[in-house]
């Protein structure tokens, strides 16, 4: 009996392709980010609001990752934005591989900003780069305070974070205070944005926020 | 579930390996930062349903999990990441940026001499 040392990363084929999208955004100097949150948590309405918000600031296109069908493409596209649907068929995250292939899909040149809404999914997604520039994550009020404690990876790594549905914190037990502390333990430099994507509570912030990283990347080009 | 898609990644590294070497592998070892979200046994059971009638067929993957690193931004000390106390091990610091998660690695594998 004998061993080889190996030392290769397993999810290499991944990273070469997240590796080269990062290269095709930072080409043509598109902010790229990827919003990970359970499924139901309400990332398509807010990407929605969000795009209507800021109609005639920032352009924004959409990649829209469902196990399922072409109907959060479609919410995206009612806003009048381009959006490209990837079905996974019943795989639980994004590929790099995918979001290349749409990437060649989005009107690059007309746009100022890059969603890439992936599968809900709290676990999975955090742990296959995608290129994206920045994380987003997304955690609603009837999901429960204790999320971020109990599935910390993708709330360390994240730039911002939303909760959303604030409209409904009377009717639930989510204790606002707990979860922002939970998440600023694990991530002092985290935004958290206090939103409710039907009544648009709190999207203003989260609009100028987003409006300003965009426009700081927009003018490192001129 | 995305544990089949790095089980396939595995299979297609231990065998290519295996070719080269020309020999049966007997065990590998795999290890990745405690944020990645690999389930041990999904992994194994993965990793075992798809090396069937392979030359990987009976491969034992021995799995750890490392912690991640973070730098105190107060008194700039490197040190082991705890969730439960999630504090600075010399100043006491809470002020820290998590260091880059290890990455899933096929550390090395083991081969039969026969």
């Amino acid at each position: 009996m004998y061993k080889v040392k190996v030392g290769k990363k397993i999810l290499s084929l991944n990273e070469e392709y997240a590796a080269k999208n990062r290269r095709f955004l930072a080409g043509h100097n598109k902010p790229c980010l990827n919003m990970i949150s359970s499924p139901g948590s309400g990332k398509t309405a807010i990407l929605a609001r969000t795009i209507t918000e800021l109609k005639g600031r920032i352009r924004i296109g959409v990649i829209e990752g469902d196990i399922q069908t072409e109907l959060d493409a479609e919410r995206i596209r009612a806003t009048g934005a381009p959006a490209v649907q990837i079905n996974t068929a019943g795989a639980c995250h994004l590929t790099a591989v995918q979001v290349a292939e749409a990437l060649k899909k989005l009107p690059i040149d007309e746009l100022d900003l890059i969603f890439i809404e992936n599968v809900g999914n709290l676990v999975c997604p955090s742990t296959f780069e995608l290129g994206e520039t920045a994380k987003i994550a997304v955690l609603s009020v009837p999901e429960g305070d204790d999320k971020p404690a109990k599935y910390p990876a993708i709330f360390a790594r994240a730039k911002a974070l939303l909760i959303n549905k604030v409209d409904l914190l009377e009717a639930v037990d989510f204790d606002i205070e707990r979860a922002k502390a939970d998440v600023l333990k694990l991530n002092r430099d985290i935004r958290i944005f206090a939103v409710s994507a039907k009544t648009g509570q709190g999207l203003e912030q989260w609009c100028d926020w987003l409006a300003e990283r965009t426009n700081k990347a927009k003018g490192k080009q001129a | 579930m995305h544990e089949l898609m790095v089980a396939q990644s595995l299979l297609a590294s231990i065998g290519a390996e295996a070719e080269e070497q020309n020999a049966k592998p007997l065990a590998a070892k795999i290890s990745c930062g405690i944020f990645n979200a690999i389930n041990d046994d999904t992994l194994l059971f993965a990793f075992e349903a798809i090396a069937k009638g392979t030359i990987c067929e009976g491969v034992k993957l021995n799995i750890s999990h490392k912690p991640i690193q973070a730098r105190c931004r107060n008194c700039r000390n490197i040190f082991e990441f705890d969730i439960a106390s999630p504090r600075c091990k010399n100043c006491h610091s809470d002020d820290f940026e998590l260091m880059p998660d290890p990455p899933l690695l096929l550390e090395e594998i083991e081969f039969d001499t026969e």
